[in-house]
This record gives C-alpha cells, sequence and structure tokens, in this order.
C-alpha cells in the first residue's frame, strides 16, 4: 500500500516535470524572446526603450545562456513563488492568476460533481428501462450533448435566457459586486451566477458518463449472478443497488481524470464566451497579446490541477474498491 | 475508452441465448456460408441510426466536393445592399395561391428613421421563383475547370436562404465552402493519429516489457491532459505569416498530437490478444519477420476495430478545429471554416440581433452527431460474432 502511493507520487513528479517542460516550450515557441517582442511593443506605442533597463531583464531572465540553462533558472523562480512578469497587464503572473485561479477549482468542481449527480441515475433508469422511450430520449440527448461544442451550448443559453427571461448571464458576479470585498451578499450573488456556466460545462461530460454507466450497468445486469439471485427470489430493488450498480460506477470513478480533464477544458472556453472571471480569458487575452508568461502559466497550472485531481481521486479509489488495493500489493 | 461505452440507441436487441445468434431456419445456411464482411454488413443494415448517420455524411461530402456548385453564390461576393438581412423563407404557395415551384418574396431596404437601422421588408406582391441548374456567378472547380452553373438561383432579386453576414456575403455559400475545410481536416488529422496511434500501439503492443510501460505511461498522460489550454496555447504560438495551407497542417498536426492516444490504446489491446494465437506462432515458426508478422497477419484481423476507433476519432478533430477557429485562433480568414463563421457569433449583441449567424454551428453538431452514428453502428458491427 505505502509502497502504491510512493510510486504514484514519484510518478506525478514526473508527470508535473513533463508538463512544465511543455509549458516552458509554450513561452519559447513565438519568434524572438520576450525581450524583442516587449522592444517591439513599445516602440509600436511611441515610448522610448530603457536599453539599460533591457539589457539587465535580460541578464535576469539568463536570456544569453542556453535553453536548459534558461529553463532551470524559471523553474528555480517558480518553486521560489515567482510565476513571471505579465508584459500586457504589468502585473506579477502569480497575482493575476491568484486572483482568478479559485474560481475555475470552484467552477470545475461544481461541474464535476454535477455531471456524476445527474449521470449516475440517468444511466441507471436507461439501463434498467433499456429501449423504452425515456432511455432513447436519454441516449438521444446524450449523444446531442456530446458533440454540441460548449461555446455554442453557451452561446445558446445567452441566447435563449435573453429572450424569454430578459436576463443577461455573462460573468461570475453582478457588476456591483465585481471589485467588492468579500461578504454575504458576494457569496449569495455568486451562487446565483453559478447554475449556468456549471449547467454548460456539465452536459458533455454528462452525455460521455452516461453513456458509459448504462453500458457497464448492463453488462452487469446480463451476469449469471443476477439472474440467480433473482431466481431466489431477491427483490428488484435490493438487486440492482446491492452488487451491479456498485460494480458499474467503477469504471466512471476510476477515469475521474480523464472527466476532470475534459470539464477544464470546457471551463477555458466556457469561460471566455460567458466572460467569467476565470483563467479563460485570462490564458486566451494572454494568448492574443502574445503575453507568453502569463499564458505558459496558467496552461501549466490548469495541467497540473488536472494531475493533482487525477492523483486524488486515485488515491480515494484505492481506499473504495478493494480489488486495486489487492493488485497494487502484489506489483 | 470505447471497450466500456455503451452501444447506441437502435440497435437489435441482443440475442437471448448465451450460445449466440440464433438465426431462423431458412435463413441458417446463408448465415453459415456468409463471410465475415458479409456478416458485418448484415449486422450493420440493421442499425438504422448508423445508416441515417452514414446517408447524412455522405451528403455533406459530396456537398464539400462541389461546393461551389451546390452554392448559390461566390464566396467573396458581398453586398452592400443586404447586410445582415435575416434568412428568406422558400415558400411553395400563400393566399395568392399555391404552386409547385418554390419561390421567395422579394426584399426590399428600408432604413428605419426612428431606430436608424436598416430592416427588410417582404413583398408578397412580388415573387422570384427559384429556377435550377442556373448560370450564376463564374468559379473554377478545384481550380482547373472554369463553370458558371450553380445549383440554384433566382433571375432577379435577393436570395439568401440563411442570411447574409456583415459584409452582405450570403451564409448558406459560405457554409457550403466551409465544410471543405472543416469535414476535410477531420480526415487528414485522423490519418495523422492513425499512423501515430499504429505505430506506438503496434510496439507496445507487439513487444510488451519495458517500452510498452513506457509508451502506455505517455498514453495515460495526454489522455488526462486537458486539451483546450494546451490547443489554444499551441496554436496561438503558430507565426502569424504562415499562408493558409502551413497553418491547416499545423492545425491538424496540434490536433492528433493529442488524438492518437485513444487509438494506441485500442491498437495495443487488440494486439495483446491477439500476439498470443496459434496463427501468430505459426508464421512466427515459418520465419515470417517481425515486422511483416504485424503488418500482414495482425493488423488484418483487427482492421474493423481500427475502422471504428477511426469513426470516432473524425469528430474530436473536428469539434477541436471548429473551437480553436471560433477563438480566432485556429484557422484565419479569408479562410472558411465552420470555426470563422461562428467567430462572428462571439460576441453576445451580435447573436441577439443576427441569430441566424449561429446557423453554421447546427452543422457542425449534425456533422459530429452522425459521424458518432455511424462509428456506433460500425463498432457493433465489427465483432459480428457476438
Amino acid at each position: 500500500m505505502v509502497n502504491y502511493v510512493i510510486r504514484r507520487v514519484l510518478y506525478m513528479a514526473l508527470v508535473l516535470v513533463l508538463v512544465s517542460m511543455i509549458a516552458f516550450l509554450i513561452i519559447q515557441l513565438p519568434p524572438g524572446d520576450y525581450l524583442t517582442v516587449y522592444r517591439a511593443n513599445q516602440q509600436a506605442l511611441g515610448r522610448d526603450v530603457d536599453e539599460a533597463e533591457l539589457a539587465a531583464m535580460g541578464k535576469l531572465y539568463g536570456l544569453d545562456k542556453p535553453v536548459y540553462v534558461q529553463y532551470a533558472v524559471w523553474v528555480w523562480r517558480i518553486s521560489r513563488g515567482n510565476l513571471g512578469w505579465s508584459f500586457n497587464l504589468k502585473e506579477k503572473v502569480g497575482t493575476l492568476i491568484a486572483d482568478r485561479l479559485p474560481f475555475t477549482v470552484l467552477l470545475s468542481l461544481s461541474s464535476l460533481v454535477f455531471a456524476y449527480v445527474i449521470a449516475i441515475p440517468i444511466g441507471i433508469y436507461s439501463a434498467t428501462h433499456q429501449y423504452s422511450i425515456a432511455d432513447f430520449s436519454f441516449t438521444f440527448m446524450g449523444f446531442v450533448g456530446l458533440a454540441t461544442p460548449n461555446f455554442l451550448l453557451a452561446l445558446i443559453f445567452m441566447l435563449l435566457f435573453n429572450r424569454w427571461f430578459g436576463w443577461s448571464i455573462g460573468g461570475l458576479f453582478s457588476p456591483e459586486f465585481v471589485d467588492a470585498p468579500w461578504s454575504w451578499a458576494r457569496v449569495l450573488d455568486l451562487i446565483k451566477h453559478m447554475p449556468i456556466p456549471v449547467l454548460v460545462i456539465g452536459t458533455a461530460g454528462t452525455g460521455y458518463l452516461v453513456r458509459v454507466m448504462r453500458g457497464s450497468l448492463l453488462d452487469e445486469l446480463a451476469r449469471q449472478y443476477v439472474i440467480t439471485a433473482r431466481a431466489k427470489g431477491v427483490e428488484e430493488h435490493t438487486l440492482l443497488y446491492k452488487y451491479p450498480v456498485r460494480l458499474s460506477i467503477n469504471p466512471i470513478v476510476s477515469t475521474v481524470g480523464w472527466a476532470l480533464a475534459g470539464i477544464v477544458s470546457g471551463e477555458t472556453i466556457t469561460a471566455i464566451v460567458l466572460g467569467l472571471e476565470t483563467t479563460g480569458p485570462l490564458l486566451f487575452r494572454a494568448l492574443l497579446a502574445q503575453d507568453m508568461y502569463l499564458a505558459g502559466s496558467i496552461t501549466m497550472l490548469l495541467t497540473f490541477m488536472v494531475v493533482i485531481g487525477t492523483f486524488i481521486s486515485d488515491m480515494l479509489l484505492v481506499l473504495i474498491d478493494p480489488r486495486i488495493r489487492y493488485e497494487a500489493m502484489a506489483g | 475508452m470505447s471497450e466500456i461505452a455503451a452501444p447506441g440507441a437502435g440497435q437489435a436487441p441482443r440475442p437471448a441465448g448465451p450460445a449466440g445468434p440464433v438465426p431462423h431456419a431458412v435463413e441458417d445456411d446463408r448465415y453459415f456460408v456468409a463471410s465475415q464482411w458479409q456478416l458485418m454488413w448484415r449486422k450493420f443494415t440493421r442499425h438504422k441510426l448508423a445508416i441515417a448517420g452514414g446517408a447524412v455524411l455522405a451528403v455533406f461530402y459530396v456537398f464539400a466536393m462541389f461546393s461551389e456548385f451546390f452554392a448559390t453564390h461566390d464566396i467573396l461576393k458581398h453586398s452592400s445592399e443586404f447586410v445582415f438581412m435575416r434568412p428568406q423563407k422558400i415558400r411553395f404557395g400563400d393566399e395568392n395561391g399555391w404552386g409547385l415551384r418554390p419561390f421567395v418574396y422579394d426584399v426590399q431596404k428600408v432604413v428605419d428613421r426612428k431606430a436608424f437601422r436598416r430592416v427588410y421588408v417582404e413583398d408578397p406582391e412580388t415573387r422570384n421563383y427559384i429556377r435550377f441548374f442556373v448560370h450564376g456567378d463564374p468559379y473554377k472547380l478545384w481550380g482547373i475547370w472554369e463553370a458558371d452553373l450553380r445549383l440554384a438561383g433566382v433571375e432577379e432579386g435577393a436570395f439568401y436562404l440563411f442570411g447574409t453576414d456583415k459584409l452582405g456575403r450570403d451564409l448558406y455559400s459560405r457554409i457550403v465552402y466551409a465544410s471543405r475545410i472543416s469535414l476535410s481536416i477531420g480526415l487528414v488529422g485522423v490519418f495523422l493519429s492513425f499512423v501515430l496511434g499504429c505505430t506506438m500501439g503496434g510496439i507496445s503492443g507487439y513487444y510488451g516489457g519495458k517500452p510498452d510501460m513506457i509508451i502506455q505511461r505517455g498514453i495515460e498522460i495526454l489522455i488526462s491532459l486537458p486539451t483546450i489550454p494546451l490547443w489554444m496555447a499551441l496554436s496561438a504560438a503558430l507565426p502569424t505569416h504562415w499562408g493558409t495551407l502551413k497553418t491547416y497542417f499545423a492545425i491538424t498536426i496540434i490536433l492528433s498530437m493529442f488524438g492518437w492516444a485513444g487509438l494506441a490504446r485500442v491498437v495495443r489491446g487488440k494486439l495483446l490478444e491477439l500476439r498470443q494465437q496459434d496463427f501468430v506462432t505459426a508464421a512466427r515458426v515459418a520465419g515470417r519477420g517481425e515486422g511483416k508478422i504485424v503488418a500482414l497477419h495482425l493488423l488484418p484481423s483487427f482492421m474493423s476495430y481500427l475502422i471504428v476507433s477511426l469513426t470516432l476519432a473524425v469528430p474530436y478533430m473536428i469539434l477541436g478545429e471548429t473551437a480553436l477557429s471560433f477563438l480566432g485562433l485556429g484557422l484565419r480568414p479569408p479562410v472558411v471554416s465552420w470555426g470563422t463563421l461562428l467567430k462572428d457569433a462571439q460576441n453576445v449583441h451580435a447573436v441577439l440581433l443576427h441569430p441566424w449567424l449561429l446557423i453554421p454551428g447546427i452543422f457542425v453538431v449534425v456533422a459530429v452527431l452522425a459521424f458518432n452514428f455511424l462509428g456506433d453502428g460500425l463498432r457493433d458491427a465489427a465483432d459480428p460474432y457476438k
């Protein structure tokens, strides 16, 4: 058990290193280093460029050194809590992200919970009422949900809510609360703004989870032990929830990492369309402005979030499912 | 992913007994002498939604191939007269009488003096009959043949089936042209994923051991990464001065870089299952080279599963391209794809005033649905003995 956890932690550390390399690659990808970009931007704005300041910056970031040294310098700075400087927003990258990341986490987790809470009962109902009208409609809705891009769904919701109720549903806060300090009223306002983003982000995930849940429960229901139990007169309700449901939930719980990845992806693009105060729009604007330190850091942190989330869910799964525990001990 | 996913709707009920399908007595002989592909075809044709999906895709791809013919206008032709005009209704009749010939009302631009807005008013008195196989805006089919034959058109007046955009360009024609990029990017991307997936999955499943361990961990990492932020970052890093073609291929490479993982899992799983079979041992004993065993003996035996995974991977590519282009990070105008068309709808106010700008989205959804239904039907058919 302890062995398994240690191995899992080492593996996660390796993934995090790989992800940081990808993020560094993203920062390095645009032609020229950021000093040239900075200089060009300043000149385009008609401002004087202080060459001495530029040279100092170049030295600070080790731009005259080879790439791997630059990477090492970058990682060292991150480990000290310094993510770099956003040239576009004139702010520390760390501060910018810290302002918004909590909302991303909140929205992603809410959507994840929403997707599972909706998907599991529907999947059970669909499987126990196979080929009924409700089953067909759920299956069809699931397909449509999977086929509709998140941003389109967000746009359609905005359109409909505006048409029907005259609401504007952008943002996570009403205008008067955006910059207000935390208070009960602000929390309530946030809660009021949550349902639509959660619905939009969760839908695609729900469609997929329902499909998997229905399929694995159907497989489970066709097994001999179920037939035997039924023949012995076990009550339908007990029969269903005692084993088949618990067993068929496993595949969707064990892939919670994939679901989380999908939801963070969806959150990013939904937030851009709905104008939510999360990391999505910040990343988008940073990319458009080629503000690469900010963009690379956000990409990295979002990926970290998914990797760590997967790790936590794996650990929980070991506690829930004894079979994995035994495998881990044997391995 | 695919091995645990549910079978789709409309599938024939499972056979009752554990012994597999029990065909009718009359069909008996034909069932047992049918080849594997015949059995697959038989099972596939029972899946009504898959047939429907296949038919829709066939129509879409024909439209994409001959988009110049099916479009009613030239893709770039703009009209200052009809800007942001709502879609016209095709009618077969009104209170003045009904007929078999479809027509549209003539449309006039009126400026609303109070709101300072253009308003387009239909004139029920003037009917513009739609004519088929007309001579319209000239074009060069596939850049080779000059022609001006269009499927439909009107002699006079406006003919905008899905309305017009901010420059007065016909949205219907632009959607037809855009299908060329949107539908082909899926195929090109899937081809790249196919090559990557088969190579990696092949090495992993056939050799096992260390290479398998490394590749499996790599795949797990890839599957658990949030794709959209990474796609966004990578495609934003593409130089803006690159030409259309270069950007197009760069985007497909970015999309398939994350897309091959699922395919590699399928290939690996099947290879692990097959490599212990007698016919593989026989081939090895007979002195076949390793590469040839994989390519000539193993690949054909799970070809059907590969086709299924490929079909299900296409929509993933289409959705990826649409999302990137919608944000303006993928393909850029003047290239038209469904995603770049939807970019006009990025602004909420634009959507509120001109909801028809969302029409390209319907095509994305329908194409993706069709691919999913087709893939589902193929999956059921891939193992006809089950």
